[in-house]
């Protein structure tokens, strides 16, 4: 384990300390040059009152170590890009806090089960567009073409509108593909990514496809029936999306279809 | 598909076509197996779980007197008046066979669920470590408990469905410490326990039976209940454990192997 040097003149930001100096470890490796091996690095970062983890990398990429990779947009926990292995649970950067961490050393490690671009950045569009052609997360409607563009569209029960709503806040940061052990090991297991978005199209009265349509995309032990009840998804979800019931409610519906 | 009929003239040939035939069709619209497969495999380990509770619940009766051991034996034989008289043995064979089925059943539709090659064992192994988090270390528990019933369990309803008859307060105890397999049924004890509890909250889980207004909560409730049924079972089985023990270290004598209970008491066996 490497040590860079510490920096403890400025902090992120205001220029406010906390006092407290983290300890943060990161996995670095960048498969992308032939000479990197895979290496925890030490870098010691002033906590500043508020921090974020997304923060303190901040910090380390302007003031000590300019080649470090990782993700964000948002910072405000919408966009689902920062999702990394926060002391061995993946969760967001940018939602987690580092006065969280009582001891102040914090080891950072990028999602796996996907494609690794280098350090913290991790490839889940690639993935996650997969899974939606896999899927078809689009309403599919055979009658769809002969409707009328110009008429009002049918009214939805707000319960139903609130259920998809609930559904539809999946962020795609992949913290349940990484959380969970079944896609760990079969790399061909849908995850709870894929029960989402099957349960959200399964919830709206728009799309058409039934149960037996849908048993097509659940129907083996690479979809609904290869899941062991492992519970990651539920536990690691920064949305707090019910993965837990509606996998369950999926696979009742398949094993009654 | 008529390919598979029309190129296989032979009754063997023509079977393999069958099992080709059925894999394209696959391809077409997805077998109904898989659901049938996980239905069964939770619907066997209910069953298994259950009856193990009872089992336990019945073998622990020697904590109430050998007397009370002797009884529950009897009556498990079919005997309608279990204080005086013997019941049919042989009904012992036909439950251990009943057992060993769902047991072969659970195990072989529960296998597919194991890795498969050490890349997945070192993958989940490293899983379990980086996560910390129970449900998934429970899974690994529920795994290698899993595989020692493979060998322990199969042990133990062969050597009951051979020793039928020699069921009671001094035959079994002789078991532990005559024929030397204690450490048999502690492993077992250890291992059933946590792989059924753990089980049985899992399938709750799985198939949302509890669910209620609040799942979450209810997740919380189950996995105290589910600790509560285990440190109670356990602290049962160990209790039970002891108390053969103490037997069969006190029958361990020239003279006394052999002799069951109820002929000691001056009735039939």
């Amino acid at each position: 384990m490497s040590e860079a040097k510490m920096n403890v003149s400025t902090t992120a930001g205001s220029g406010q300390t906390t006092g407290r100096t983290l300890k943060i470890n990161i996995l670095r490796f960048n498969p992308q040059e032939p000479d990197s091996k895979p290496e925890m690095v030490t870098y010691k970062v002033p906590e500043a009152p508020n921090m974020t983890i997304f923060i303190a990398l901040n910090y380390i990429r302007e003031n000590l170590e300019p080649s470090l990779q990782f993700d964000f947009v948002c910072r405000a926990g919408i966009c689902g890009s920062c999702g990394m292995v926060i002391n061995g649970r993946p969760d967001l950067a940018c939602r987690t806090l580092t006065s969280k961490f009582f001891l102040g050393e914090i080891t950072l490690m990028p999602l796996p089960a996907f494609e690794l671009i280098g350090d913290l950045s991790v490839n889940t569009g690639k993935f996650m567009r997969a899974v939606s052609e896999r899927v078809g997360s689009w309403i599919h409607d055979e009658e769809e073409k002969q409707k009328d563009l110009d008429a009002l569209e049918e009214r939805m029960d707000p319960d139903t509108a609130d259920e998809i709503y609930e559904l539809d806040r999946c962020i795609e940061c992949g913290c349940c593909i990484s959380a969970c052990g079944t896609m760990r090991m079969r790399e061909q297991f849908l995850g709870a990514r894929g029960f989402m978005s099957v349960a959200r199209f399964h919830a709206d009265p728009r799309d058409k496809r039934s149960d037996e349509d849908w048993y097509e995309v659940l129907g083996d032990d690479d979809g609904v029936f290869g899941c062991m009840s492992l519970m990651g998804c539920e536990d690691t979800c920064p949305k707090d999306l019910p993965h837990q019931t509606k996998i369950a409610y999926l696979r009742r519906r398949m094993v009654d279809t | 598909m008529r390919y598979a009929d029309d190129m296989a003239p032979w009754p063997a040939v023509r079977r393999n076509g069958d099992g080709m035939k059925s894999l394209l069709e696959d391809q077409v619209r997805k077998s109904r197996m898989p659901a049938r497969l996980d239905f069964i495999q939770s619907a066997s380990g209910l069953a298994l779980a259950l009856f193990m509770w009872v089992h336990l619940l019945m073998v622990s009766s020697i904590l109430i007197s050998k007397d009370a051991m002797l009884f529950v034996t009897r009556m498990l034989e079919g005997s309608l008046n279990p204080s005086e008289e013997a019941g049919w043995p042989i009904l012992v064979r036909f439950a251990v066979l009943g057992v060993l089925f769902l047991f072969v059943l659970h195990a072989v539709l529960a296998m597919r669920k194991l890795p498969a090659n050490w890349k997945q064992w070192r993958t989940m192994r490293s899983h379990v470590k980086m996560m910390k988090h129970g449900d998934t270390t429970q899974w690994w528990v529920q795994a290698i408990t899993g595989i020692a019933m493979f060998f322990f369990g199969s042990a133990h309803l062969l050597i009951m469905y051979a020793n039928n008859d020699k069921i009671g307060p001094y035959l079994s105890s002789e078991r532990f410490v005559h024929y030397g397999l204690w450490p048999m049924y502690l492993i077992l004890l250890f291992a059933v326990e946590l792989h059924g509890a753990v089980g049985l909250y899992r399938l709750s889980i799985k198939w949302g039976w509890f669910d209620g207004k609040d799942p979450r909560k209810t997740r919380k409730r189950l996995k105290k209940v589910k600790w509560g049924i285990t440190v109670f079972f356990i602290g049962l089985g160990l209790a039970t454990f002891a108390a053969y023990v103490k037997i069969g270290i006190e029958r361990n004598e020239p003279g006394k192997i052999g002799v069951p209970y109820a002929v000691e008491k001056g009735q039939d066996h």
